[in-house]
């Protein structure tokens, strides 16, 4: 019996230097899931930051395009060893969004509708590496995607971009999410290939 | 997305317990809900397997299969019962 998700095992290796060692290059898109999708309207949605101060610092839709939105050109890397390279975002930098939170936590909680989660260090949202991407090669994004609104953090392994992200809470240590709660590594980069425990 | 039925458990399953645990009548931690596992439904399309409630949605189990071993987590079950 394999676990794994379908049509990603068993291929020989590929020496590309854009990919990570483990990882074989896929054109296509996959979509990955624990669970069903969900059809979020962006008149109803919002995301909020949640800080150990008791500050909550939130954003309708409107609020948060009008951030404004940077093109994100970024290769991609799946736990499940695809890699997509060159791929076009659109997003708002998390750097944006926390330039009034209040905190001294070093660790972030992210929060999906759905109720997925997954741990992160503030550090790595930091300084341009980590967007709420709302648009994918030049569209909007599409729900199986993540849609209307995914965490976008290129540089680790890609269960850490939370699909229909909802919100970030801070937290004190780095206490493990979803995946990471059950068997994936707590960092996940995948240079190093930290895929498990 | 899409997922398989409970009858995708009857593989990992059988790597723990002696029976055939697809027939195992298991209760729901969220929503209370007592069904067998054939009714789950098994997201696959993910780093590992998502089992969730018919019923609720809610997570029942996961399993995550890494170089070395097979990790299940049943947080999500308050109880199984096995036919004898």
């Amino acid at each position: 019996m394999a676990i794994f998700s379908r049509g990603f095992s068993g291929r020989p290796r590929e020496s590309n230097p854009d990919l990570p060692p483990g990882q074989f290059l896929t054109e296509d898109f996959p979509v990955l899931s624990a669970g069903p999708t969900p059809r979020l309207d962006t008149a109803d949605w919002k995301f909020e930051i949640k800080t150990e101060t008791g500050q909550t610092l939130s954003w309708n839709w409107d609020e948060l395009t009008a951030l404004g939105l940077e093109d994100v050109h970024t290769d991609i890397h799946c736990v499940t060893r695809w890699s997509k390279l060159g791929t076009d975002w659109r997003g708002i930098s998390l750097d944006k969004l926390f330039e009034d939170a209040e905190t001294s936590f070093d660790f972030v909680m992210v929060h999906s509708y759905g109720g997925y989660t997954t741990n992160l260090p503030l550090e790595d949202l930091m300084n341009g590496q980590a967007w709420i991407a709302t648009e994918f090669g030049g569209e909007p994004l599409e729900p199986d995607h993540g849609g209307p609104a995914r965490l976008l953090v290129p540089h680790l392994y890609f269960w850490k971009s939370a699909k229909w992200v909802r919100g970030i809470t801070m937290q004190r240590t780095d206490s493990p999410g979803f995946w990471e709660q059950n068997g994936y590594h707590i960092y996940g980069d995948p240079w190093r290939e930290e895929r498990y425990w | 997305m899409t997922h398989l039925d409970g009858n995708a458990l009857a593989g990992p399953l059988s790597e723990v317990f002696r029976d055939d645990m697809t027939t195992a009548l298991g209760r729901c931690a969220s929503c209370g809900d007592v069904s067998v596992l054939a009714e789950a439904l098994v997201y696959d399309a993910a780093p590992g397997w998502a089992v969730r409630c018919h019923a609720c949605g809610d997570v029942l189990m996961t399993f995550v299969r890494t170089l070395d071993r097979l990790r299940i987590d049943m947080r999500g079950l308050t109880a199984l019962e096995i036919p004898s």
